[in-house]
């Protein structure tokens, strides 16, 4: 078939449901865990029990056996409620279950999957450290082998789902040995609990109040050779792919908080009356709705066009880091649009658009910044396949 | 124990209904519709009744080509299965051809209990479901605020504007439920997923083994009216007097 935009019945029920679900159980109560800095374990609960967290894998592994693109389409509807329970969900799903979905052994699928994808318990994804966020190849933590063991030492930051209650492990990027003078990178799976396995207590952050992000460090910690995933040397290879997905992800997310920008700008501008008459009647704050509305449809149609990729199984690198930045960039842009039209009462915390303001930013940082996506578009317009160290560094005529 | 729940698809409640000038009916093309708000209490009731005895529940709904998403919304709820008479000859049904043609569908599917939403959010009559119980010949229990089973019997407590009755009658019967009586679930995303791969039938008149000819309405909207506009209140100054004559208002209305 053809181009065509229409959602499937299942699609359009998907979205629906959480569009109900996002409205009269996450909105009324997102301004109370954005305040207390609570991580919600109640609508977490719920998010489970409604099949959030299993969305778009399999029944056989316990998910609800829905596509990529629903995925997307729930995370917008609950990012346009709340974008802190939108990353909880994102780094549940995208960081947390796909590694161990798509390169797990069948051991570490049974073991895992079906609880991760219960949402009763999460798990995190440890990529970032002090020396190595943006050029995330380059990893400090080494995994060095003794025995039938894995002895893991180093430090992970800003890592997302690791330090809940129902938090159960992260999956970690670390040295594992060399091979032709370059790092051999791993992905290894630490369970919490395990000795020499610490959270640190939770950053105070601008924004994403209620989502839990920590530092995580790893003193001689030892694990099973058998919670390598995948093979040896693959780690980079692997969070590649999940990163794939994460932005594609992400640029949903944003699109839901724009839209929730654009929403209130819409409500408050045909409510607040300014020199006799409201201020939806300025060409001003018009001119503002529109190009709001037009850059947020630019953007959801973008991150639809990567998810359908996704779904198709074919590579959608270029298009998934071209919606990410797109979309982060919109929602930002929008927020800052919409505090503008709500006066002196958008800098105010009694309505939303603030928390709006406060949380969006991050889009455009989180699994690569706006700079790395552009590389990202740049390497495969250059011809060096998305790979931005080869951009950089290797041979070449960039 | 296998219960047939009723679900009515409506114009989207939160929106302006508008009527068509011609029939003085609701216009139901080209509007939002949803699951009547309604009869989400009845499914969530059918459920919890179908959990605790390993029962079944079958949807049954009449209506437009579109009432098939209410079907499967009820099915991604947790329903088993569903029935969706549609036929375009029944447009422009009244509440008694709607309730031959439930009570035909209901006799095919030989429920044990029917449970349905005490009106609907947009015809309002709140006619159908007694008028199919009586057809079926079956007890019509109406209002329930709760409803359980045992043994061959159901028993709900019918609300009342003093508390409420305990009613209890034998099965097979017909059943309506109040807003109150749970907080309806919503569809899991599996169970949406896996709603197309349930039963659903889609039958014409014939095939429920009626008579167009014996269902046309029998009832003319005749004229619509505005609601009179609210007149402006009494004002009574208080001479000491006040109290007085505020209750006799109160007592004429019958509040007091
Ligand atoms: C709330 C939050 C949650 C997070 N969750 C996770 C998680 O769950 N797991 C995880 O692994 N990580 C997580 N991260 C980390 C995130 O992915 C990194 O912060 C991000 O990749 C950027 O890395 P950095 O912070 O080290 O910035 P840096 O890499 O130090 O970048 C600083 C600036 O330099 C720019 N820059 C860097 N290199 C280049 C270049 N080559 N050309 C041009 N400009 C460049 C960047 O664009 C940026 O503007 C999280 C971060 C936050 C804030
Ligand atoms: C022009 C026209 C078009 C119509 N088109 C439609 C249509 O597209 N879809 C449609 O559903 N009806 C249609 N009808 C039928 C009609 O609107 C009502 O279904 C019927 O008159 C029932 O009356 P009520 O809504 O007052 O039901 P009430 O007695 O108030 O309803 C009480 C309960 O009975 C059950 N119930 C009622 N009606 C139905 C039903 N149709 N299917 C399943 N359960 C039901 C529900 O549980 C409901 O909560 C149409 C009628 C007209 C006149």
């Amino acid at each position: 078939m053809g181009l065509c935009f229409d959602l499937t019945d299942e699609q359009e029920a998907i979205r629906q449901t959480c569009g109900e679900f996002a409205d009269q159980v996450v909105a009324p109560r997102a301004a109370e865990f954005d305040r207390n800095q609570e991580f919600p374990y109640s609508v977490v609960a719920q998010m489970g029990e409604l099949g959030l967290f299993g969305l778009p894998y399999p029944t056989a592994v316990g998910g609800a056996g829905a596509d990529f693109v629903s995925y997307l389409l729930a995370l917008e509807e609950i990012s346009r409620a709340d974008a802190a329970l939108g990353i909880t969900l994102e780094a549940g799903v995208s960081l947390g279950i796909a590694p161990i979905f798509h390169f797990g052994s069948e051991q570490q699928r049974e073991r895992y999957l079906p609880e991760l994808c219960s949402g009763r318990g999460l798990w995190a994804f440890g990529l970032t450290e002090p020396e190595a966020g943006s050029d995330a190849a380059g990893t400090a933590t080494k995994a060095v082998r003794e025995g039938g063991e894995y002895v893991i030492d180093g430090t992970k930051s800003f890592i997302t789902n690791a330090g809940t209650e129902i938090s159960r492990g992260v999956t970690i990027t670390a040295v594992t040995g060399n091979s032709g003078g370059r790092p051999q990178i791993s992905a290894i799976m630490v369970e919490k609990g395990t000795p020499g396995y610490r959270q640190a207590p939770p950053y105070r952050k601008l924004g994403w109040h209620a989502s839990d992000t920590r530092e995580l460090s790893f003193d001689s910690c030892r694990v099973p050779i058998a919670n390598l995933v995948g093979r040896e040397g693959g780690g980079f290879g692997q969070f590649l792919k999940v990163l794939e997905g994460g932005r594609i992800a992400i640029a949903a997310l944003s699109v839901g908080v724009a839209q929730a920008c654009l929403d209130a700008s819409l409500g408050y501008s045909q409510r607040r009356r300014q020199f006799g008459r409201t201020l939806s009647r300025f060409q001003a704050t018009q001119m503002k709705l529109a190009d709001m509305a037009t850059q947020i449809e630019l953007s959801r149609l973008m991150v639809w066009r990567a998810g359908l990729l996704v779904d198709q199984g074919q590579p959608a690198g270029r298009f998934a880091a071209m919606a990410k930045l797109q979309a982060s960039e919109t929602a930002t842009w929008c927020a800052n649009q919409a505090v503008q039209i709500h006066g002196g009462a958008g800098f105010m915390e009694d309505l939303p658009v603030a928390r709006y303001y406060r949380d969006v930013k991050i889009n455009e940082i989180g699994e690569g910044t706006s700079e790395i996506q552009r590389l990202v578009i740049a390497s495969h317009l250059l011809g060096f396949k998305g790979s931005v160290s080869s951009l950089l560094e290797g041979p070449g005529t960039a | 124990m296998r219960i047939a729940v009723f679900v009515k698809q409506v114009p989207d409640p939160s929106g302006a209904g508008r009527l068509d000038p011609a029939t003085n009916l609701l216009v139901r093309e080209g509007v939002e519709v949803v699951l009547d708000p309604g009869d989400a209490y009845g499914i969530e009731a059918a459920l919890q009744l179908a959990e605790a005895s390993q029962g079944e529940v079958v949807v049954i709904s009449m209506g437009g080509e579109r009432a098939l998403e209410v079907v499967r919304k009820a099915m991604a709820m947790g329903a088993g299965s569903g029935l969706h008479v549609f036929d375009q000859r029944l447009g422009g049904s009244d509440a008694l051809a709607t309730a031959r043609v439930l009570a035909a569908a209901v006799s095919r599917v030989a429920p044990d209990l029917v449970v349905a939403g005490t009106e609907s959010t947009d015809g309002y009559t709140g006619t159908v479901p007694a008028a199919v119980a009586e057809l079926l010949g079956w007890p019509s229990l109406t209002f329930a605020k709760h409803l359980e089973l045992s043994g061959g019997t159901v028993r709900v407590q019918r609300q009342t504007p003093a508390g409420h009755d305990l009613v209890e009658a034998d099965l097979p019967a017909v059943v309506t439920v109040t807003g109150g009586i749970n907080e309806p679930r919503y569809p899991t995303l599996k169970g949406i997923m896996g709603a197309k791969s349930r039963p659903l039938e889609q039958l014409s008149i014939e095939d429920l083994g009626l008579d167009a000819a014996g269902l046309s309405p029998q009832q003319r909207v005749v004229a619509v009216a505005p609601a009179p506009q609210r007149q402006a209140g009494r004002v009574v100054e208080d001479d000491g007097s006040a109290a007085r004559l505020i209750a006799d208002y109160l007592a004429e209305l019958k509040v007091i």
